[in-house]
């Protein structure tokens, strides 16, 4: 038999929305026996998509954007000998994007059959749970804690210090849930690793299992992701098969029993106690805490909540050591994140680096500035609850304390990147308007204060008042901060006070009629 | 199944018994009920809340909660279009005014915040597939070539 050529052709969702399925076919077609095409996660060079790697001896040879009607032309011109073409990107990692990155929790995305074990362990998968369970939990808890990692989905609590709370507590049944909610607009890496690795999250998990002394786990994803649920699903079944999961794991004392839920359109249910009472299968409405999930979580029982590139990160951490994680980043804030670039940006993505990287480098540099090609106006980090933050705000560092500093949050590393044709106003209402319709409904300064805001910011952009009805904006921001029960109400304003504080101009241009108000089915004005 | 019971109500016991033995399972339930029929009819709430030992109004307060889960059928092609920020930034909130304005009968128009595909956007889900770059034509031709009898909604 001659030898095939492989061919990779990414199966992640955002490749699939603009053609990857029907691509893998087509160079199916062409290639016939000679062809092996490979389905992948994506690399994270996403305006690239879908984009297609060839295996030679240099390496792999990217091409892209491929449009499916492109590929017999490219196959023609020597695409699957990775020939040169006019789709031509060069060694895939040399392409500047990749090649200047830290790929660290990413490391595989992109690389790896998603749902291939074999792939999964050649490529260093597993090392971290081998090594994890010849430790003790409390061995495992100081090497996590000595990592300084913190959490990744929004609030950056310090991972160790979360675990060994749940380790400290005694219980009939303890549990690890994944928050894999991601519902911030702007983020989407929590998806591509589901997508594109999930053996890591799995292996993650059952570190923390064996960490926590937990012994069963879930995770919830949003319902928006049936890609990353059925992946998800596949994988764990590959690691039952594998002795990943289940009883006496890797023939250790370990066992860990997991399972996918599905959520069902509340933005809401990423707040963890919300999340937990989802799981419950309840409304999703925020607890008040205390008690904290870490000694009364699901089901009232000890429970890790924590996010999916938290856990993603911790293989790695026990694997490789502490001090090798801990080794990158700046202050308090340790290792890489797993930067997501997306909006009007000219290359959007996935960028993993060392905390520090400066928000100009993420925009102009690894993202090249906007899409439209008209200046950058404004960006927004850290998801619809992050702040919106002008061109002269470039020189901050990505780090907890300083983005805290600076009026603005970190969050899970989204930024949403807007051209000078943006309407700050627009955008504030919409912070408001978005509270409004996610709001759990549990306390007043959220559900109501929400809706007085948007219909303050309505005034304001009409001229009714302008200045009288900023101020009353500005009394509301402060109440549903100081009065919110939960960071949902909490932070809206964080995005509402910033385009203010950086944009106020568009506070005071010319007016925008008043919405004329809809009335719902039960007569209720929306 | 009990004798005269609807074949909804009889279905709602399967997923039900598809179900014993997980925690918390409501959702998952709904989720079955919802994928098969597009809907979740009012008519099996009786029988979660009898058979889940739950009253009528939390198996209600749970329907009524989520945005998943229609207590009635979606017409025709049912078409998502992404308003989060990211997607505004790309011109979203045009491109749902252009779906509402000009997609007529057998469209069902939704807003969604975030579909997770932010750097392609504007995002669109068109009978739950998901499609990246999406401008007024576009959607207009994934439109006018959706299969209306496939019908895709979460299978999970
Ligand atoms: C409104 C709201 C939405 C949230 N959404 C998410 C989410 O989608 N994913 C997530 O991991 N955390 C989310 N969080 C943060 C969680 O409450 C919690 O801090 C986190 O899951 C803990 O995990 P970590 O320490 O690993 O970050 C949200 C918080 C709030 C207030
Ligand atoms: S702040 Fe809003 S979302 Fe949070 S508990 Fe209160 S009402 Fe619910």
């Amino acid at each position: 038999m001659t030898t095939q050529t492989i061919v990779y052709v990414p199966r992640d969702a955002a490749a699939r929305s603009v053609g990857a399925d029907e691509v893998a076919e087509r160079i199916a077609a062409a290639g016939g026996d000679g062809v092996r095409v490979v389905r992948t996660g994506s690399r994270g060079l996403l305006w690239l998509e879908p984009m297609v790697e060839v295996a030679t001896d240099r390496g792999r040879v990217a091409y892209g954007p491929v449009a499916a009607h492109e590929v017999d032309g490219l196959v023609a011109a020597g695409m699957l000998d990775g020939a040169d073409t006019d789709h031509s990107l060069g060694l895939t990692e040399d392409i500047p994007f990749l090649r200047d990155q830290r790929r660290i929790t990413f490391r595989r995305v992109g690389v790896v059959d998603p749902l291939s074990a074999a792939d999964y362990e050649r490529h260093g998968g597993i090392a971290g749970l081998r090594k994890a369970l010849a430790m003790t939990p409390e061995q495992v808890v100081e090497e996590v804690t000595a990592s300084g990692l913190r959490g990744r989905g929004g609030a950056g609590f310090p991972a160790g210090i979360k675990w060994k709370t749940v380790l400290g507590a005694t219980a009939d049944v303890k549990f690890v849930c994944c928050n894999a909610d991601e519902g911030d607009s702007g983020t989407f890496a929590d998806r591509m690793l589901m997508e594109g690795d999930p053996f890591t999250l799995i292996e993650g998990m059952a570190i923390a299992a064996h960490a926590v002394g937990a012994t069963e786990g879930y995770v919830y994803v949003r319902s928006e992701y049936p890609d990353a649920i059925a992946t998800l699903r596949q994988a764990i079944d590959a690691a039952y098969a594998h002795g990943w999961l289940g009883e006496s794991v890797l023939g250790s004392d370990l066992s860990f029993d997991l399972h996918v839920r599905v959520g069902a359109g509340a933005y809401i249910c990423g707040e963890e106690t919300s999340m937990l009472e989802s799981l419950e299968g309840k409304r999703g409405e925020v607890r008040s805490k205390p008690p904290i999930p870490a000694l009364a979580g699901l089901f009232g029982r000890p429970t890790v909540v924590n996010n999916v590139l938290t856990l993603g990160s911790v293989p790695m951490i026990l694997a490789e050591g502490a001090a090798e994680f801990s080794g990158f980043g700046v202050g308090r804030s340790r290792g890489t994140q797993v930067f997501q670039l997306g909006g009007n940006v000219a290359r959007g993505g996935i960028v993993e680096a060392p905390f520090g990287i400066t928000l100009g480098e993420l925009v102009n540099g690894y993202g090249g500035g906007t899409r439209t090609g008209r200046p950058v106006r404004a960006v927004q980090v850290g998801g619809p609850l992050g702040a919106y933050l002008p061109v002269d705000r470039f020189d901050l560092p990505m780090d907890y304390e300083e983005f805290a500093a600076a009026g603005a949050m970190v969050g899970h590393g989204g930024v949403v990147v807007f051209d000078d044709t943006v309407d700050m106003a627009a955008m504030a209402r919409f912070a408001m308007e978005f509270c409004a319709e996610e709001s759990c409904g549990k306390c007043t300064p959220c559900r109501v204060g929400a809706v007085r805001g948007r219909e303050t910011i309505d005034k304001i952009r009409a001229g009714i008042d302008a200045e009288a009805n900023l101020e009353l904006l500005e009394d509301l921001c402060e109440l549903m901060t100081d009065g919110s029960l939960c960071a949902m109400g909490g932070l809206t304003p964080m995005p509402v006070r910033s385009a203010v504080q950086h944009f106020g101009e568009d506070f005071h241009r010319s007016p925008v009629p008043l919405p004329t108000p809809t009335f719902g089915p039960n007569g209720s004005a929306s | 199944m009990t004798s005269g019971e609807s074949p909804v109500a009889a279905r709602a016991r399967s997923a039900v018994a598809a179900h014993r033995g997980e925690r918390g399972a409501l959702l998952p339930i709904l989720h079955d009920l919802q994928a098969e029929f597009g809907y979740v009819d009012p008519a099996v709430v009786p029988v979660l809340a009898e058979e889940l030992n739950l009253s009528r109004a939390e198996v209600h307060g749970v329907i009524s909660f989520y945005h998943d889960f229609r207590e009635s059928p979606a017409p025709g092609t049912v078409v998502r279009v992404c308003r989060a920020e990211a997607c505004q930034a790309n011109g979203a909130e045009a491109l749902m005014a252009h779906a509402e304005r000009n997609l007529g009968d057998g469209v069902t128009v939704q807003q969604v915040f975030c579909l997770g595909n932010c750097a392609l956007g504007p995002a669109v889900e068109v009978n739950g597939k998901l499609a990246g770059r999406v401008d007024a034509a576009r959607l207009d031709a994934l439109v006018a070539s959706a299969d209306p009898f496939e019908r895709k909604v979460h299978t999970v």
